[in-house]
């Protein structure tokens, strides 16, 4: 066999091996670097020198800095995150790329806000995130919507709310739904219904896919927590007149007239437990506050795709 | 009136880091060509002759002189309509075919469309390129670029045409092409001037010479003169492989090539050379005058200006 | 005269697409194609957004790049290989030589451009089925872009009469960035006093205004174009070029070829 086949078939068997072994070697690298596929660290995190760095291509960079918050966000292995310290940077980069991106100061209100796991819990991050877009969109009713939400839910702050609401309500081709809010801030902030009245809105107006699924699983658990309201002063009141607490639901049922048996929106049953209503699968109802057995701890919530009914 | 007039032209370059270093790459040249006429520029490399070449074509600015080329300054662009130029180992745009490269050069020799066509194949057809007017450049050979060279120097039936080394890289084929192409542009009365270190060449088609060395004229002579002239000296050539010594008394060269001997002897000298070959019984094959050559001419002109320059040194 | 400089545009044209430089368009179009297709998964509403910021964005970049790589060659390379003497032996000026060459340039990125937008304008109807009226304004961006190599042009034209390539790459690339960076060179000028007041005053206007052309994010978004705004860049684009040009045209006319 002359040289130049020697040379040939070596060269070859090299490159198959090396290049399959190096594979290999990736993957037990990946392996030791378990959240390292999404670095926790933005080597780059001021906005400034990304949009000098930009060179003009703003909008481009913008898209890509979006695509990796949702990315970061969204991924299925942070629901066991218990922060997400990277979100706020990637939305303020975002933003200061491309003012114009609304899209992302809807997502960064509703996911900025609240706390962990279901959201990054920096309300006040969010507000000044929201307040930057309304100084670059004044004319865009969202943002005012967004912001009330931000208030409204997470700081509890009822009269900022209220004006949020109000100054988005004044723009034109505003959604009905903040005229709505508005006024219910100023009368029934504390209620169940004001909450439902939100996140119907929003789930209505909403334009990306994420934050409308979320507040989907919001109105679905807003329901839960309402029927939980509504069956244990019926069972308070069953113990008040008979005596003891009823033995089932059924016996309830049947003491209250119902026609059938109360389902949680999953179709399963309500139960009393020690007096108390409970969900029977809390862990399908994310963001419920009632029904749920004492020392609970909710799970995180991954994005559930209910089909919407 | 002469077709070309060199006015003194002159060319100091400056080398080094700073540019102050002064080099000079020719020195004032005065020089004449008259139409028709074939003039060869001699030179060892580095004398001078592409520095002239490029000074002429305007290519180059000179430090002071100018020159005339048909009546008109070097410089001014009508002239060159009429002139056509061949640098040294060309190289042409080699994603072009002949074709094409033609084409575009005789657009910007300002020649329409019809001119064009009518010249062009009657122009491939006198370098030998006719059958590969569609090939690509990058693939024709050394020869075969140095002939395109020399279409697209004379497509436009330029007066004056200067070429610089149009010989360097050719094979003897290629050389006798270009020798016999530049005899017929001459028969055309064109005035060729062109730039060469191969003796042999300028000796057969010059009909003036001159020679440069270290960025100066040395001497211009007319070729017919030089060769004509007989130095007085004679060549025997006789069967065998010995020179007697009566001979090599008389001569300073003698040659032995196989079973033929052959010497140079002065004129004078004949008779007893020839009483010395048929003592010792050795045939004689011939008797020559020897002619001067260019080359001659040409070393002893570089010979002299060594021997003035070590003089003035 | 203008015959010439036709004929070198030409050949100039030639030379680019004999040197495959179209070729550059099948990966533009992979490269849009592929995010065309791609972006519906990452969010609804945004599709047209990245189309039409990477679809642009592209056409800039590769564009720049091609006028770059092309352009710092054009004088140097004729002078290299020595196919400039036999072209300057004729009745060409040197001046003309040089503005043959920028038109021939500048019509390459021309016609690459025209084909890329032909791209573009795919992938947009690809993801949103349907043309809408503010779309037209992508073609005012792609003209910004098309002054944008004018100017690129001018400037890797003018390195290349006297600069080896690779040094005029760097030269022409680097006056890129700054020109991207001019609106902020002259609010820094703005604050600094004296001396340096003046040269950074001088440095700031005399550098390529690149920034006022990249209209892309704005188009992406729909938003209009005011007419001044295309008046003026097309004088600045026509005026700087026409000053660079006369620029590379004295340093080449008093160039020695050795």
């Amino acid at each position: 066999m002359n040289s130049r086949r020697i040379t040939t078939i070596s060269a070859a068997s090299i490159l198959v091996v090396a290049m399959g072994t190096g594979v290999c070697l990736l993957r037990s690298i990946d392996r030791d670097r378990p959240t390292a596929t999404l670095d926790q660290v933005l080597l780059i995190s001021s906005p400034k020198f990304l949009k000098r760095a930009s060179l003009g291509y703003d909008g481009l960079m913008a898209d890509i800095y979006w695509t990796r918050a949702v990315q970061y966000f969204g991924r299925e292995h942070h629901a066991d995150a218990t922060e997400y310290k990277l979100l706020a940077p990637l939305l303020e980069i975002t933003t200061y790329l491309d003012p114009k991106l609304l899209v992302a100061y809807e997502y960064g209100g509703n996911f900025l806000a609240p706390p962990p796991p279901g959201g990054a819990g920096q309300p006040e991050r969010a507000v000044k995130l929201l307040e930057f877009g309304i100084e670059k969109n004044p004319q865009e009713w969202r943002l005012y919507m967004s912001l009330g939400h931000i208030y409204f839910l997470e700081l509890k702050d009822y009269a900022k709310a209220e004006s949020a609401f109000a100054q988005g309500a004044k723009l034109p081709n505003a959604h009905p739904s903040l005229g709505v809010m508005a006024a219910l801030m100023a009368t029934r902030s504390g209620d169940l219904d004001t909450a439902r009245a939100l996140w119907t809105a929003t789930y209505q107006t909403a334009t990306d896919k994420n934050v409308r699924d979320n507040a989907f699983e919001h109105l679905v658990a807003l329901r839960v927590d309402q029927d939980v309201v509504r069956l244990q002063e019926a069972v308070d009141a069953f113990r008040q007149k008979v005596g003891r607490l009823p033995e089932s639901m059924s016996e309830l049922g049947a003491a209250e007239g119902w026609p059938g048996l109360p389902a949680d929106p999953d179709g399963g049953p309500y139960l009393i437990v020690d007096g108390r209503v409970e969900v029977e699968n809390p862990n399908h109802f994310p963001f419920i506050t009632k029904g749920t057995p004492p020392h609970y701890t909710p799970p995180p919530p991954r994005f559930i795709h209910r089909a919407p009914n | 009136m002469p077709a070309i007039e060199i006015l003194g032209l002159e060319k100091t370059y400056h080398v080094g880091f700073w540019r102050k270093r002064p080099k000079c790459a020719l020195k004032p040249l005065r020089l004449q060509v008259e139409e028709g006429e074939v003039f060869g520029f001699l030179g060892p490399n580095g004398a001078g002759k592409t520095t002239t070449l490029k000074l002429l074509m305007g290519l180059v600015f000179p430090t002071s002189g100018s020159a005339r080329i048909l009546g008109h300054a070097w410089d001014d662009p009508a002239i060159k309509a009429q002139i056509g130029f061949l640098p040294e180992q060309p190289y042409f745009y080699d994603y072009l075919t002949a074709h094409e490269l033609l084409t575009y050069y005789g657009r910007l020799s300002g020649m329409g469309s019809e001119e064009i066509a009518q010249h062009l194949d009657a122009t491939l057809e006198l370098v030998g390129l006719r059958d590969v007017k569609g090939l690509q450049l990058r693939k024709f050979s050394k020869g075969m670029l140095q002939r395109c060279g020399i279409a697209q120097a004379i497509l436009h039936h330029p007066k004056v045409i200067f070429l610089d080394e149009p010989m360097s890289g050719l094979d003897p084929v290629g050389r006798r092409e270009v020798r016999d192409l530049i005899v017929r542009l001459k028969q055309q009365g064109k005035t060729i001037f062109f730039s060469t270190h191969i003796l042999a060449d300028a000796e057969a088609l010059c009909d003036r010479v001159a020679v440069v060395h270290q960025g100066e004229l040395r001497g211009v002579a007319t070729v017919a003169e030089l060769t004509a002239k007989v130095q007085g000296k004679i060549e025997i050539v006789w069967q065998g492989t010995s020179v007697p010594a009566s001979i090599r008394v008389l001569s300073g060269e003698y040659h032995i090539t196989g079973d033929t001997a052959r010497a140079t002897i002065a004129e004078n000298q004949q008779d007893p050379a020839i009483d010395a070959l048929r003592r010792e019984h050795l045939r004689l094959i011939s008797i020559t005058p020897v002619r001067a050559s260019l080359e001659d001419y040409f070393v002893e002109r570089l010979q002299r200006a060594e021997t003035s320059a070590g003089g003035k040194a | 005269m203008s015959a010439r400089i036709i004929a070198i545009a030409s050949n100039t044209f030639r030379e680019a697409v004999r040197d495959r430089v179209l070729y550059n368009l099948i990966a533009f179009a992979l490269l849009l194609s592929g995010a065309a297709v791609l972006v519906g998964e990452i969010s609804i509403d945004i599709e047209k957004l990245v189309v039409i910021n990477l679809g642009l964005t592209a056409v800039s970049l590769f564009g720049i790049v091609i006028a770059i790589f092309i352009g710092i060659q054009l004088v140097s390379k004729e002078i290299e290989k020595r196919t400039l003497y036999t072209v300057l032996s004729r009745p060409v000026r040197r001046w003309e030589f040089i503005v043959g060459k920028f038109f021939g340039l500048t019509g390459t990125l021309v016609v690459n451009t025209f084909f890329m937008a032909i791209g573009v304008f795919a992938a947009l109807l690809y993801v949103e089925h349907k043309l809408v009226g503010p779309d037209a304004m992508i073609l005012t961006a792609l003209y910004f872009i098309i002054l944008q190599f004018m100017l690129i042009c001018s400037l890797a034209l003018l390195f290349s009469s006297f600069s080896s390539p690779l040094l005029s790459a760097v030269f022409t690339f680097a006056l890129f960035v700054i020109g991207s960076f001019a609106d902020d060179l002259r609010n820094f000028a703005a604050l600094t006093h004296g001396l340096t007041r003046w040269i950074a005053m001088g440095l700031a206007y005399l550098v390529p205004n690149f920034s006022a052309f990249n209209i892309i994010g704005a188009v992406a978004h729909g938003q209009p174009v005011a007419v001044s705004l295309v008046a003026h860049n097309s004088a600045y684009a026509l005026l700087y070029s026409a000053a660079v040009l006369a620029g590379a045209v004295l340093v080449f006319e008093h160039r020695n070829l050795k």
